[in-house]
């Protein structure tokens, strides 16, 4: 009996608290956003804002000890030191060169994907792309390791004409980035592809254009957005890596090893250099943001 | 748009092409764990399940396994509670800020991991341990779920625009709490939402070195940071090549699970 009437209070409490939620949709909202907030704002947030404001204090050059005192010298000698400059310019040739690939080689395999393949096909095509993107990135690298290593796969194939794989170096790097962020281009513009309305190519070859035409000027200005999604994870992947240039890069440099070698020595420098690839890549996102390229991620 | 056959047959090569690079070098990792050699050369000269028995057994390996199951479990679930709160706020309310929000979600995942990395571990050395909470498994964790929040919001926020907010509004009408609502109606919908974004959460939380390296104590070695540091080690490449095969093959599981339970998780990727 007791129970019964504590359930029936419980009950209506509980139905007293949805009333309540449901006609506070502020309250609701706030409840919805408190905690992920808190995580992402203070945790992540607070703790980038702290790195950055790191990169204006200098190390005493004895101890490595932070010194807390504003200056601009780590930045001052970011843009004045040859080395810096050049590890800085090469990295972003790097990304430039992984996301030209990766658009150049996306584009075939999903305008085959989208439109070419049995549409019977097609949903399994796209596992197929999707598969590799979950293997292990350090896998992946790794398996370029094997390949390009002295008597690799890279050699063997290579040996009847006479040639020798490239070895580790910078165009190993390229070419083992170019392999990791591949998916992430193909499947943008496999989308886009897969969404163009097949009325309009009918149209376009209607009022007399070849496919080279219709592709130029049809199929590519609508596909170029997705190829901008796609461009965020290859440009900014390849900018921020330091991993796969330890592994096949042999003494290439980029922005990453940089900052991982004066994470030890001199944190503020580290964060200076830091800021460089966050400020490149912050930028185009918001230009990015601006096409509503980010929307149809 | 009309190819011509030539046009149709290039593409067909070219996709060809673009599938076999792909494929390769995750063959290529399989057929080297069943080489006898220690090193990698090419062609192997025999098969042998050898090194798969050595590795087996190799105790390092199976630690860094343990400590990557953990991490993952314990990011994917800090994941699915903030993501599905994001997820229901940017889906079913207009505010101020919207936008900002689904930016900063996607942030920790668009940033180089180096610059996450040494962010959190700063942040971490100068408030975590004043209080003595020393770097470890717990500090690995929430590095993890910061980054693994954006693959939860992503699948639920994309179901949730597909699901009208009016099924809810409707089992209110008919006298459901805005609980009951949850549980009976909205819950049910998104199931499968959750579980595929849970389970791409654990895939990319297993992965992650970068910025493990940066949030792991001393004694926390993940299983990709177990492969970091033995793959240039010539007398551990057999076991590291068992590993690599294992993790390749291992790969198919989340996509084939996220594929069956949502048609949304198709096409979209780790954002």
């Amino acid at each position: 009996m007791t129970t019964d009437v504590r359930t029936a209070a419980g009950r209506r409490t509980v139905r007293r608290l949805a009333g309540s939620l449901h006609r506070r949709p502020r309250l609701r909202l706030t409840l919805l956003l408190t905690a992920p907030l808190l995580w992402l704002a203070v945790l992540y947030l607070g703790s980038l804002a702290v790195l950055f404001v790191s990169a204006f204090w200098t190390t005493n050059s004895f101890t490595s000890q932070v010194v807390k005192v504003w200056s601009t010298d780590n930045f001052h000698e970011l843009f004045t030191t040859p080395v810096f400059r050049q590890v800085i310019l090469r990295s972003v040739g790097v990304a430039l060169a992984v996301t030209a690939l990766c658009a150049l080689i996306a584009f075939p395999v999903a305008f085959y994907t989208a439109r070419v393949a049995r549409p019977r096909w097609r949903p399994l095509l796209v596992v197929a792309i999707l598969t590799p993107l979950w293997a292990s990135y350090l896998v992946k690298v790794y398996a370029w390791r094997l390949i390009l290593s002295q008597g690799g796969l890279a050699d063997w194939m290579l040996a009847p004409f006479g040639l020798s794989g490239p070895g580790f170096g910078l165009p190993a790097t390229v070419l083992t980035l170019t392999y990791l962020w591949l998916p992430y281009m193909i499947l943008p513009v496999h989308t886009a592809l897969e969404q163009l309305p097949a009325g309009l190519l009918d149209a376009s070859a209607d009022l007399g254009a070849r496919a080279g035409r219709t592709f130029r000027s049809v199929v590519l200005p609508m596909v170029l957005p997705s190829v901008a999604a796609g461009s965020v994870f290859t440009f900014s992947l390849s900018l921020g890596d330091y991993i796969t240039v330890q592994i096949v890069g042999g003494k290439t440099q980029l922005i990453g090893n940089l900052v991982y070698s004066n994470i030890e020595l001199n944190l503020p420098m580290a964060a200076a250099l830091g800021t460089v690839p966050v400020v490149v890549i912050v930028l185009y996102l918001l230009a990015i943001r601006r096409t509503g390229a980010l929307n149809s991620l | 748009m009309h190819l011509s056959r030539t046009a149709r047959i290039a593409l067909r090569t070219g996709a060809g092409l673009g599938f076999a690079v792909i494929y390769v070098p995750l063959l290529l990792v399989l057929v080297d764990s069943l080489s006898p050699d220690r090193s990698a050369s090419w062609p192997p000269r025999g098969l042998t399940w050898h090194w798969w028995s050595v590795a087996v057994h190799n105790s390092g390996a199976r630690q860094a396994l343990w400590v990557s199951v953990k991490a993952g479990l314990g990011a994917t679930a800090i994941a699915l509670v903030l993501g599905t709160l994001i997820a229901f706020a940017v889906a079913r309310h207009r505010f101020f800020g919207r936008d900002t929000v689904s930016f900063v979600v996607v942030l920790p995942i668009a940033l180089p991991g180096i610059v996450t990395g040494i962010a959190l571990n700063s942040a971490f050395s100068t408030v975590l341990a004043p209080l003595g909470v020393g770097l470890g498994l717990f500090t690995v964790i929430v590095g993890h779920a910061t980054f693994c929040i954006v693959v939860v919001f992503n699948n639920v926020v994309a179901r949730l625009r597909r699901t009208a907010a009016s099924y809810e509004e409707a089992a209110m009408d008919l006298g459901a709490t805005t609980f009951r609502a949850f549980a009976d109606v909205t819950f049910p919908l998104v199931r499968s939402a959750l579980l595929a974004g849970g389970l791409l959460a654990f895939a990319l939380s297993f992965d992650e070195i970068v910025v493990t390296t940066f949030t792991a104590g001393p004694g926390i070695e993940t299983l990709p940071i177990w492969i970091f540091d033995n793959m240039t080690r010539p007398q551990q490449a057999p076991v590291v090549n068992v590993v690599a095969a294992v993790l390749v093959l291992l790969s198919v599981v989340p996509i084939y699970v996220a594929q069956r339970l949502s048609a949304d998780t198709a096409t979209s990727s780790r954002v």
